[in-house]
């Protein structure tokens, strides 16, 4: 029934069409491998392009679908020409394309056309952050009332548990604004772009949240997120911006929803 | 307070499970977050959605919420995109455990995935790569299917695919690796009705005929989508795979056809590049349940063959 060469191989070896139909999807100089052909043996070259053209321009799309800010700040021909750069150099390793492009921020701040626009890789860090925020798990925000029940003397050493989807960018340039303005769809000739600013990234309700942070207040909060007590992070704060305002910093965390519990030392 | 928030615990989910709503004989769309306003405002009387499994292998937030808000009020059919199944090396047992955690989670109408691969080696090409149909790669892929099976604790329903070359090696016809596949592995069919119009096309061969060799039997469900045309090295029509329209005349023809021998089984209008309005899938939707139904009154008695 089988020709002699294929029914007396092992069954149970493994076939080795992965290596020779994937070689050439990502690699424009490859031709077109001997595995396949059209109809009756005719060549396969427009027929194996489709294959490659899915790949590229899906994988473009997924990234387009990532960095919608950065591709309207672009332009969709620069952004497709970069992304397919980045798609032919970091094919993504892992089947779940919400996980992909976390190398792109890095590509962009290296990707020789982007050097006019120093600030793409700081947004493009902050629409990364956006996508982890809105996939991250669920969790009850920290109260109010629960911080607002702890005694004053026991402030000082109390640590914070931070909610899943907490995400902080800092940037040297206006990363938030220009973010906003472009995921908005806004005018955005009259933001400046040197103005370092910091992002804090939250899912307190249903919907991811992404507000500027004031002076002192990505210090603060990194700080707590690894697990500093509260006066630590104080301290360091008020380090790095002697105005930093704690009563405003600690309201803005609830309200954002950073954490999720308190730890007051107290074994209970 | 604190016991609502503690509810996570598996006696408790078990109380939260959803309702068992039947699918059988049912027209459903795929569920796209640009509609998902659209739907949840008007509740359609019936249908199904079908989601792509990886959309919502995140650990929380808005996908499951609007997930879990559709399947409350319908079925819903589980698709998965890239288990790989078709592929020459081993499951990623890591994205079958993803897989098997929103089966168990979602109790799905109809679980199916692609005989297909997209993943060589780590590398992921997020599309459906074709396979040779050999006995080797058929003995294989039954192994892959016998082990998501076992993961999932229930039977995959596996879909033919769209292709547009065809592999020197393979030494067998599609519809005798399929009907051998699901003979030797025991899962069910999706049986793709543009899928084979785009790859009868492509490569020459009729329509008709593969339907007339398909085992019918097995199928439980059948895909419906749009394609859209190229061409070959030699000039010759291409049709590609492309969900970006609507089903074209030739396939709704075909389907008309499947449905007749078949009867009413769960029938899915796929759209998803270009995406409509809502109104506009919901009507292709209609088109596919006015058939079905149609159908079902031939079939209504004794019949062997409907849909659980």
């Amino acid at each position: 029934m089988l020709p002699a060469d294929i029914s007396s191989r092992d069954p149970r070896e493994k076939p080795s069409y992965g290596a020779a139909f994937s070689g050439a999807l990502i690699d424009p100089e490859r031709a077109t491998p001997n595995c396949v052909a059209g109809p009756n043996g005719k060549t396969a070259t427009k027929r194996y392009n489709v294959y490659r053209n899915n790949v590229t321009v899906s994988l473009i799309e997924a990234l387009a679908s990532i960095y919608p800010a950065v591709q309207r700040i672009t332009g969709a021909e620069f952004f497709r020409a970069m992304a397919r750069f980045h798609v032919r150099a970091n094919p993504p390793r892992s089947p779940l394309l919400f996980e992909y492009g976390r190398d792109f921020p890095d590509f962009i701040e290296r990707y020789e056309y982007a050097q006019s626009v120093p600030w793409l890789g700081d947004v493009a860090r902050i629409e990364r952050a956006w996508l982890d925020c809105y996939h991250a798990a669920d969790a009850e925000p920290l109260s109010a009332t629960a911080l607002g029940s702890v005694p004053a003397d026991r402030l000082a050493k109390l640590v914070f548990l931070p909610h899943p989807a907490v995400r902080i960018v800092r940037s040297s340039f206006s990363a938030v604004s220009i973010f906003a303005a472009n995921r908005n769809e806004e005018q955005t000739d009259q933001i400046q772009a040197d103005d370092p600013e910091d992002a804090l990234i939250t899912r307190p309700a249903h919907d991811v949240v992404v507000r500027h942070l004031p002076a002192g207040g990505a210090t603060f909060l990194t700080r707590l997120i690894e697990g500093s007590p509260l006066a630590v992070a104080v301290s360091a704060a008020l380090e790095v911006a002697p105005i930093f305002d704690l009563s405003a910093s600690m309201a803005g965390m609830i309200d954002a929803g950073v954490f999720t519990t308190i730890n007051d030392g107290d074994p209970q | 307070m604190n016991a609502i928030i503690q509810f996570a615990d598996s006696q408790a989910s078990r109380l939260l499970r959803f309702p068992a709503h039947s699918i059988a004989g049912l027209a459903g769309t795929s569920l796209k977050h640009e509609h998902l306003s659209a739907i949840l405002a008007e509740r359609p009387a019936y249908g199904f959605f079908e989601v792509h499994a990886e959309n919502y292998m995140g650990a929380g937030g808005p996908p499951h919420r609007a997930l879990e808000s559709v399947r409350r009020d319908y079925p819903i059919s589980l698709h998965g995109v890239c288990m790989s199944i078709g592929g020459p090396q081993r499951i990623d047992v890591a994205h079958l455990g993803r897989f098997a955690a929103l089966v168990e989670r979602y109790e799905p109408a109809l679980v199916s995935e692609h005989l297909a691969w997209s993943t060589h080696e780590t590398t992921y090409f997020n599309d459906l790569l074709p396979l040779p149909y050999t006995e080797a790669t058929l003995a294989r892929v039954a192994d892959h299917i016998g082990e998501v099976q076992e993961a999932i604790r229930r039977p995959i329903l596996l879909e033919n695919p769209s292709t547009y070359v065809l592999f020197r090696d393979s030494t067998m016809s599609e519809t005798d690796f399929i009907r051998e596949l699901a003979r030797r592995s025991g899962c069910g069919l999706l049986l793709d009705v543009n899928n084979v119009f785009v790859s009868a096309t492509n490569h020459g061969f009729s329509a008709l005929d593969y339907l007339s060799d398909f085992p019918l039997e097995r199928v439980g469900e059948i895909h419906l989508a749009g394609h859209a045309e190229q061409s070959d090295d030699e000039g010759e029509r291409l049709l590609i795979d492309s969900h970006d329209g609507p089903v074209a005349d030739a396939v709704w023809t075909l389907f008309d056809i499947v449905a007749d021998r078949r009867g009413p089984i769960p029938t899915l209008v796929e759209w998803d590049s270009k995406i409509p309005d809502w109104s506009v899938l919901k009507a292709e939707a209609m088109a596919a349940q006015a058939i079905l139904d149609r159908h079902a009154q031939t079939f209504v008695f004794g019949s062997t063959h409907a849909a659980r």
